[in-house]
């Protein structure tokens, strides 16, 4: 197949993907809408008042770039998640799969029909953030850049669970059990600096740590960690799922019998 | 040419079942290809191999000369599957779901829109066109697989039991469907249990059982084996006693109705003849099952292992 075919496949499947979004708006959108603007109530206006600045910013400053970025990873990975398993349940991922359309094209329009919703719910987190606090950009190619990449690594991270899954119970473990730990002890809510020496260790770890501190760079200028570590990280991440995410789709693991 | 060239196919699968024991098959382009066998015979895994659904475990498969496992893409492009389950994604439009498997094939949304109004208005969906997939019958939905995996012009339409299901009007709108594609060129492999239909479209037939090819023969010929048929004949007055024909078994069913056993090389007229001079008039004749079903039975029975089946001989066995 021609790589302008190749292409057509790409955006038909990113066509589907969105419009699968838009359909079910409601269930897309609106919870994680609902959710971070319980956040900004009241993490940030009711008890932040009460814990004051940190790093120099008002504690709502503060969290707005980790609740944002929050937002981007449990939407991402959850979009791909649930719509491939959901197309692998229904059977009709075989439409693709009987197709030549080449395993890069499913990867990449899966990943960009989570990154496409990762994007779409933090441009709404985002405004809503901004009827509590004000927010400025500091540096628009990390803040742009470090979303988009963490957006892939977790819709491809959301691929790979999908690829595994064999019910409806394997695609909430690694959301619930995992993703949602890491997450909050990734630097959304504090500085590590406030932990103690062994906690900061720790937290290096952690890899949700990095993505937040670089977007959160980019908007506030402020990081925990060496920037230059969290693209290192971040692409490494990009590189070793994709890898991952080919070999499993090319040898048919999860997904051919 | 051959449309799809099948050599020594094994699958087993991961806990150990044979479900392909060394398939070889041959499909001629242009061909009407009847694929039968019990349940479990392994055709769907025959199928879900030749479309890359099934990882196979050893053999060769080649779709129009394109070796699956070195050029696995080219021989896909020649392939449209209707499987056997309903795969559709229920909650998508009827037009999104044949524009986006064009899509898959490399097709802009462009090039995609009229074939996929032509796909739909000829199985008659078109002005179903904005429903979800969802609110569709389940005839619907199967002429919707249809239309889907015809959306490319595929050289090579495999469907895998299209008309389970599917009332008797749409099964026979589908068929003169099926004719006319086949007429026009697209080579076609069908899978049903429905064997008068197998019997009506196809002109080749292949049997499998337990994962082997035990009948492969054109239609004609097979058909040809049937050493007995069974007719169902409707007397227009009671019969108070049962004829003795020549060369023939005769059972009464009901007060109007007899079943009679005629050997394949028997002539009718004289079993008409001999019937009349009993002074019983035939107002109906019908065969008691189809002859496809009679062959296929006694193939495929297991119901007594130790008795062989004798109604059919291996065609080219007798001139």
């Amino acid at each position: 197949m021609k790589i302008t075919r190749q292409l057509v496949t790409f955006q038909t499947l990113v066509r589907k993907e969105m419009s699968r979004v838009i359909r079910i708006w409601v269930q897309t959108i609106v919870p994680p809408i609902i959710t971070m603007s319980l956040y900004f109530i009241i993490f940030g206006n009711l008890i932040g008042r009460r814990i004051g600045q940190m790093d120099g910013f008002d504690y709502m400053q503060y969290i707005a770039p980790g609740l944002i970025m929050m937002s981007v990873i449990q939407n991402s990975y959850g979009n791909v998640v649930s719509s491939f398993f959901g197309a692998k349940f229904q059977k009709h991922l075989e439409e693709m799969l009987v197709s030549p359309m080449p395993t890069y094209a499913i990867i990449l329009g899966y990943v960009a029909g989570g990154v496409l919703r990762g994007l779409i719910v933090g441009t709404i987190v985002t405004m809503i953030a901004l009827f509590f606090t004000e927010l400025h950009i500091a540096n628009i190619f990390i803040t742009i850049s470090m979303v988009l990449l963490t957006a892939t690594v977790f819709a491809l991270a959301g691929l790979i669970n999908a690829i595994f899954a064999r019910k409806f119970d394997d695609v909430t473990i690694i959301p619930a059990f995992v993703l949602a730990p890491l997450t909050y002890l990734g630097g959304i809510f504090y500085s590590i600096t406030l932990l103690p020496e062994f906690a900061q260790k720790v937290s290096l770890f952690n890899p949700i740590l990095y993505m937040v501190n670089a977007f959160r760079y980019g908007m506030l200028g402020i990081s925990d960690i060496d920037i230059r570590a969290a693209y290192g990280i971040t692409l490494l991440f990009i590189v070793a799922l994709f890898s991952t995410s080919m070999i499993l789709i090319n040898r048919g693991i999860g997904i051919r019998e | 040419m051959v449309a799809l060239s099948i050599k020594n196919l094994v699958k087993v699968y991961a806990n150990g079942i044979e479900a392909l024991k060394g398939i070889d098959l041959d499909v001629a382009e242009g061909d009407f290809f009847a694929l039968l066998g019990p349940n479990g015979a392994g055709k769907t895994t025959m199928i879900g191999i030749i479309t890359s659904l099934v990882t196979k475990t050893a053999g060769n498969v080649r779709v129009f000369g394109h070796d699956i496992d070195t050029d696995l893409n080219a021989a896909k492009a020649c392939i449209g599957v209707v499987p056997q389950e309903i795969n559709l994604n229920t909650f998508d439009r009827v037009s999104n779901i044949v524009i986006n498997q064009a899509g898959f094939y490399g097709m802009t949304v462009r090039e995609a829109k009229p074939r996929a109004q032509q796909v739909l208005e000829q199985l008659k969906l078109w002005d179903r066109r904005n429903d979800i997939a969802r609110n569709l019958s389940g005839g619907m939905k199967r002429r919707l697989m249809i239309a889907r995996a015809l959306v490319h012009s595929p050289k090579l339409l495999i469907l895998d039991e299209p008309t389970a299901g599917v009332d008797i009007e749409i099964r026979r709108t589908m068929w003169r469907f099926l004719r006319d594609l086949n007429e026009s060129g697209t080579t076609i492999i069908l899978t049903t249990h429905y064997l008068e239909e197998a019997e009506n479209l196809c002109r080749h037939v292949a049997i499998i059982d337990d994962g082997e090819v035990i009948q492969n023969h054109p239609m004609d010929d097979f058909l040809r084996t049937l050493k007995q048929q069974n007719f169902i004949i409707n007397t227009r007055d009671r019969v108070t006693e049962v004829p003795t024909l020549d060369g023939c078994l005769v059972h009464q069913l009901k007060d109007f109705e007899l079943e009679i056993v005629v050997q394949r090389d028997h002539d009718l007229n004289n079993v008409f003849a001999e019937l009349s001079d009993a002074g019983i008039q035939v107002i109906s004749m019908r065969n008691k099952t189809n002859r496809l079903e009679e062959l296929f039975f006694n193939l495929t029975d297991r119901s007594d292992p130790g008795v062989p089946p004798e109604t059919a001989d291996q065609p080219g066995t007798e001139a």
